[in-house]
């Protein structure tokens, strides 16, 4: 199987971020592997060790592509030290600011020429959260989508992938043929850390960095365009109580509000 | 007048309260037509449902394609009636399904898509706030017809009866988007509580259960409110992942938040900090959370939970 994991840098979610622009001021906070991509690395490496691997004699093999500045190449080695076996970055100047449908255009044109039986993606990204781009690569990619996956179960043989879907809508059981689209929640696994050994193999592994030339892809400018930002002006503290009678004030704090 | 689209919301074939909220803001910009997408034989069932707020139409198409292969088709069908209809905009419930028919349909009809939007004016300025609540952000497409997702909860909306004239449309869902299929359905079990997204009231709790989420959903079910848990709480198996408030969870926006033994990791603020009013109970008097709290209990969640619990019933009776 070729199995294509997606990820993202972002800023890390404890840095306070700010809007510079109208788009996000990605230069002057820690940036990161997106939490929740980790879990679809995770997931790729354990589809591939369950049929037999994707190290050196395995027959599979798990490829990072990722978006980003130069810079994203940091997220990107992350996920080869977990255990991807190479990588590509599409970066270009002109995709500062892109949003999530010139995105889905670059990712889906890269997956498109790789030849993908499975593309593995996180829900979200923990900046913009949108939960958009796995949906937006089955519909350009034109395969099937299988998202929001707690448990994902894969047969190479008949090419089949069969998945749990898990939203606030309930619990879907569903399955489609390969290739397909496939995004995972956090609960499905616990993504493991790059081993030392992991890490050292990371450096020598290959990280193809490609332009939107290379890649083929025009994207016009963003389709959504900020107006105005502001910050929100802080929440300020309340009342605070301590007494014995404070389950009593809190009631009456509720009703006075006619919150009950 | 111009027409704006809004696809109905349904739960298990249930219509929610989030259809009120996008009529109203969809009839800020123009004439409203709720579009039902039902499996066969069911159209008539649930276009009935749509009977509150400023709804002029309602246009119905049944197949057994939404139902078994859900978003690509949804998607199919409702990229096929904006190229019919040519509307100012689309409005869709702001949650995971209604996102990635959003993101799909953007895609089929060349058109920019805002999520997330917690409200909407009449030239179809998004407002988003963004970044855990800390900034707000107004935004408009600039290409094709705006789609935009409006988060559940966040107008009031107008609840007037509505008399929509019902069409019935005959479209076809496409085999490309029936790639994926759906085997079997289970619908959220809610154990008789308002879903969480959704509740004018919620109740979580944290760390400071230890467990024990009884006193929790006590003071939930005095309230009528939806129970929420921190990460912590959905981590250490304690309450279903499903009801995890916080940025990798959901995002809540109720008239009252209630958390209780939660200390407030920016994480878990992220997912709440919208709400109109909060309420935060813990045993530690340093806990973050107090810095947002509109009423704050240092004590016992396990003293205090079932006091208030007493103390509302007797209001209310």
């Amino acid at each position: 199987m070729k199995i294509a994991v997606c990820v993202k840098q972002v800023p890390d979610s404890w840095a306070e971020k700010k809007m510079v622009n109208g788009v996000l001021d990605r230069e002057n906070v820690d940036a990161v592997l997106n939490d929740l991509d980790e879990y679809a690395v995770e997931e790729a490496l354990r589809i591939a060790e369950a049929h037999g691997g994707n190290e050196e004699d395995g027959p599979h093999t798990v490829t990072v592509i990722s978006m980003g500045p130069e810079r994203a190449t940091e997220a990107v080695r992350k996920a080869l030290s977990m255990g991807a076996n190479d990588a590509i970055l599409i970066t270009d100047a002109k995709l500062s600011g892109a949003d999530a449908l010139a995105t889905s255009a670059v990712l889906a044109a890269v997956i498109e020429k790789g030849g993908f039986d499975l593309v593995i993606c996180g829900t979200e990204s923990t900046d913009a959260r949108m939960s958009v781009v796995p949906a937006m690569l089955a519909e350009r990619l034109n395969v099937a989508q299988l998202t929001f996956a707690s448990k994902v179960e894969v047969d190479p043989a008949a090419q089949k992938v069969s998945i749990t879907r898990v939203t606030e809508a309930g619990v879907d059981e569903m399955n489609a043929a390969f290739p397909c689209v496939i995004s995972v929640v956090e609960k499905i696994n616990e993504p493991r850390y790059p081993s030392f050994k992991g890490i050292m193999a990371a450096k020598k592994k290959s990280i193809e960095t490609r332009d939107l030339t290379s890649v083929g892809v025009t994207v016009d400018s963003a389709w959504s365009l900020v107006a105005d930002s502001s910050p929100r002006p802080p929440r300020a503290a309340g009342i605070k109580v301590s007494d014995d009678n404070s389950a009593a004030q809190m009631v009456s704090f509720l009703a006075e509000k006619k919150l009950i | 007048m111009s027409k704006v689209l809004i696809l109905a919301d349904f739960i298990n074939s249930k219509a929610t309260k989030t259809n009120a909220e996008l009529a109203t803001v969809g009839a800020r910009i123009g004439e409203v037509t709720a579009v039902v997408l039902a499996s066969a034989g069911k159209g008539s069932a649930m276009a009935a449902e749509i009977n509150k707020g400023p709804v002029s139409k309602i246009v119905v198409v049944e197949s057994d394609a939404f139902v078994n292969n859900g978003v690509a088709a949804v998607a199919d069908v409702l990229a096929q009636i904006i190229a019919a209809q040519s509307p100012a905009a689309v409005l869709i419930a702001s949650h995971a399904f209604g996102k990635e028919v959003a993101a799909r349909t953007a895609v089929k009809s060349g058109s920019g898509i805002i999520t997330d939007a917690v409200d909407v004016s009449a030239d179809i300025t998004a407002t988003q706030l963004v970044f855990g609540g800390s900034t707000t952000v107004h935004s408009k497409v600039s290409h094709g017809t705006p789609i935009i997702t409006v988060r559940p909860n966040s107008v009031d909306a107008q609840t007037g009866a509505a008399t929509p004239a019902v069409e019935t449309l005959s479209l076809q869902v496409s085999d490309a988007s029936k790639k994926a299929t759906i085997t079997s359905s289970q619908p959220p079990v809610q154990g008789g509580r308002p879903e969480l997204t959704e509740a004018n009231i919620v109740v979580s709790g944290g760390r400071g259960t230890n467990g024990d989420f009884s006193a929790v959903e006590g003071f939930a079910d005095s309230l009528g409110a939806a129970v929420g848990a921190s990460r912590a709480a959905t981590d250490a198996g304690w309450y279903p992942h499903s009801y995890q408030v916080g940025q990798t969870g959901k995002t809540v926006s109720p008239q009252l938040y209630v958390a209780c033994g939660i200390s407030g990791a920016i994480q878990h603020r992220a997912g709440m900090q919208t709400s109109k009013t909060i309420v935060v109970i813990n045993k530690d008097p340093e806990a973050p959370l107090f810095e947002i709290a509109d009423f704050g209990v240092v004590g016992d969640l396990f003293a205090v939970l079932p006091k208030a619990t007493e103390g509302v019933k007797a209001h209310k009776s």
